[in-house]
C-alpha cells in the first residue's frame, strides 16, 4: 500500500474561472463534505502538495503562474481540471485573451466536468485521481521519469 | 548511568508514536468541534510517510544542514529532560533548536519563509522568558535545577507555583504554534503567509519537520507535568486537559497580530509568572 494514497495534499489555483466552481472546491472542505476524511488538506503551497485543483480557463497573464505552480510541486503529482472553463474554456473560450482549458500549458490527469461542478463530482476526481497518483508514485520507484 | 541511557532511548523511539497519535487526536477533535468527521487517527504518520517518499526540493546547500541539526538539538533537549538533566540545559537546547529552524528558512532566501523566521523570532522573544521563570520558579521551591531531583521533590509543585504554571500554559499556545499565536506557520489553512517558516520546506525535510513537531509537543507536554509530579495519575489527567484547552483555545480564536501576542506574553509573564516569584521569595521566604 502507499501512502500517498492516504494523504493526498491538494492546492487549489484558480484561473479565469467565474468563481462558480472555486465555491463549490471550497465547498468540499466544509462540514457538510468534509475532504479531509480523506486525508486531503488544503494547504495553499505548491511544494507541500500532490494534487494541483485548477478551475478556470488559462488565460495569457496567468499562463507563467501555472506554469511555475506546476514546476515547484514535487513529484510524483496529479492536475485536475475542475469545470467546463478548466477543460475546454467554456463560456469564455472564445474571450480574446483566453487561451482555453488547463491542457494548453499544462498536462491535466483528470477532467471534472459540469458548470459548476458539483462537490461530489470533485471529490469523486479527487478520488479517482488517487489511483493515478499511486501508479506515478510506482512508476517513481521504477526509475521512469513521469510528468 | 543504564538508566539514563534507557530513558533516552525510549524518548527517542516513544516520543513520536506519542506525540503523532496525539496529533491524530487533536485533528480528529478539532474537526468535531468544527462540527467535521475529521481524518483517521493514524493521519498524520500516513503524512509523514508519505512525505518521504516525495521529491527532494532543497533550496541550497545549507538547507538540510540546518535542518539536521534542528533535528538533533531537539533530540538532545528531548533526551536530556527525560533523563533527569538539568532544566536550564534543556531550556537552551530547546532555543538552540528553533534558532537552526530559523536560519534554514532564512537561508532560503523566499519572503514567505523570510517573515515566517521573523515571525518565529518573535514568537521566541514572546515565549522564552516565561519558559526560563518557571525553570527559576521549580528551583527555588525544589532547591534543584536538575529534573530528576523536580519529579521527585515530594512537595505539590502546583501550590507553591500555581502562576508559573498559568504562565506557562499560557506561553505553551505561542511554543505550539496554536491560534491565536500561529503566526509563524500554522496547521490550518491560513493562506495569507503561505505557510510561514515551513513554506520552502518539502517532501522529506517537511517530515522531518513535523516529526520534530511531535518530538516538541512531548517535551512541552513533559514540562507542564512537572508541576504535578508528586502525583502521577493527576499529572497525566492534567496533562491530557491542558492539550484538550490548546485546541479548544485553538479552534475559537483567531490568528492575532504580533505586538498584541508579545505585549500579553510578557504580561502574563511579569504579573503571574513574576508575582509568583515574588511571593515565593519576599512571602513565603524560600
Ligand atoms: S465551469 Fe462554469 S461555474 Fe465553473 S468557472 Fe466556468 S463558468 Fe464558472
Amino acid at each position: 500500500m502507499s501512502f500517498i494514497k492516504k494523504s493526498p495534499w491538494m492546492f487549489h489555483y484558480d484561473g479565469s474561472s467565474c468563481n462558480g466552481c472555486d465555491i463549490e472546491v471550497l465547498a468540499c472542505l466544509m462540514p457538510m463534505y468534509d475532504i479531509e476524511r480523506f486525508g486531503v488538506i488544503n494547504t495553499g503551497n505548491p511544494k507541500h502538495s500532490d494534487i494541483l485543483l485548477i478551475t478556470g480557463s488559462i488565460n495569457r497573464q496567468n499562463e507563467d503562474v501555472v506554469k511555475t505552480l506546476y514546476g515547484q510541486m514535487g513529484n510524483p503529482k496529479v492536475v485536475i481540471a475542475i469545470g467546463t472553463c478548466a477543460a475546454s474554456g467554456g463560456i469564455f473560450a472564445e474571450c480574446y485573451n483566453i487561451l482555453g482549458g488547463v491542457n494548453t500549458t499544462i498536462p491535466v490527469d483528470l477532467y471534472v466536468p459540469g458548470c459548476a461542478a458539483r462537490p461530489e463530482a470533485i471529490i469523486d476526481g479527487v478520488i479517482q485521481a488517487l489511483d493515478i497518483l499511486e501508479e506515478k508514485q510506482k512508476q517513481r520507484k521504477k526509475g521512469k521519469v513521469t510528468k | 548511568m543504564n538508566t539514563v541511557f534507557y530513558t533516552t532511548i525510549g524518548y527517542i523511539l516513544l516520543a513520536p508514536f506519542v506525540g503523532g497519535l496525539l496529533m491524530g487526536l487533536d485533528r480528529i477533535v478539532t474537526a468535531r468541534m468544527q462540527s467535521r468527521v475529521g481524518p483517521p487517527v493514524l493521519q498524520p504518520f500516513y503524512d509523514v510517510f508519505k512525505l518521504f517518499g516525495k521529491d527532494k526540493l532543497t533550496v541550497n546547500q545549507f538547507h538540510n544542514y540546518y535542518l539536521v541539526c534542528f533535528f538533533i538539538f531537539i533530540l538532545v533537549s528531548g533526551s536530556m529532560f527525560f533523563a533527569g538533566n538539568d532544566l536550564l540545559m534543556v531550556i537552551f537546547a530547546f532555543i538552540v533548536a528553533d534558532v537552526l529552524l530559523i536560519l534554514a528558512a532564512y537561508s532560503t532566501n523566499s519572503p514567505y519563509s523570510s517573515i515566517g523566521a521573523e515571525r518565529e523570532l518573535l514568537q521566541m522573544l514572546s515565549a522564552e522568558p516565561m519558559i526560563l521563570l518557571s525553570a527559576v520558579g521549580l528551583y527555588m521551591v525544589t532547591g534543584s535545577f536538575k529534573v530528576s531531583a523536580i519529579v521527585s521533590c515530594e512537595k505539590p509543585l502546583i501550590v507553591y507555583l500555581p502562576g508559573v504554571f498559568l504562565g506557562l500554559t499560557y506561553v505553551l499556545t505561542i511554543k505550539l504554534r496554536k491560534s491565536p499565536f500561529d503566526l509563524s506557520t500554522s496547521h490550518h489553512a491560513h493562506q495569507e503567509l503561505v505557510k510561514g517558516i515551513t513554506t520552502e520546506f518539502a517532501g522529506p525535510a517537511l517530515a522531518v519537520i513535523e516529526i520534530v513537531h511531535w518530538y516538541e509537543t512531548i517535551l512541552l507536554l513533559g514540562m507542564i507535568y512537572l508541576f504535578f509530579a508528586f502525583n502521577p495519575v493527576l499529572g497525566v489527567v492534567v496533562v491530557v486537559f491542558v492539550y484538550f484547552l490548546e485546541v479548544l483555545v485553538d479552534n475559537t480564536n483567531a490568528r492575532i497580530k504580533w505586538e498584541l501576542m508579545l505585549k500579553s506574553a510578557w504580561m502574563v509573564t511579569i504579573i503571574v509568572g513574576g508575582g509568583n516569584l515574588f511571593v515565593l521569595y519576599y512571602v513565603l521566604r524560600l
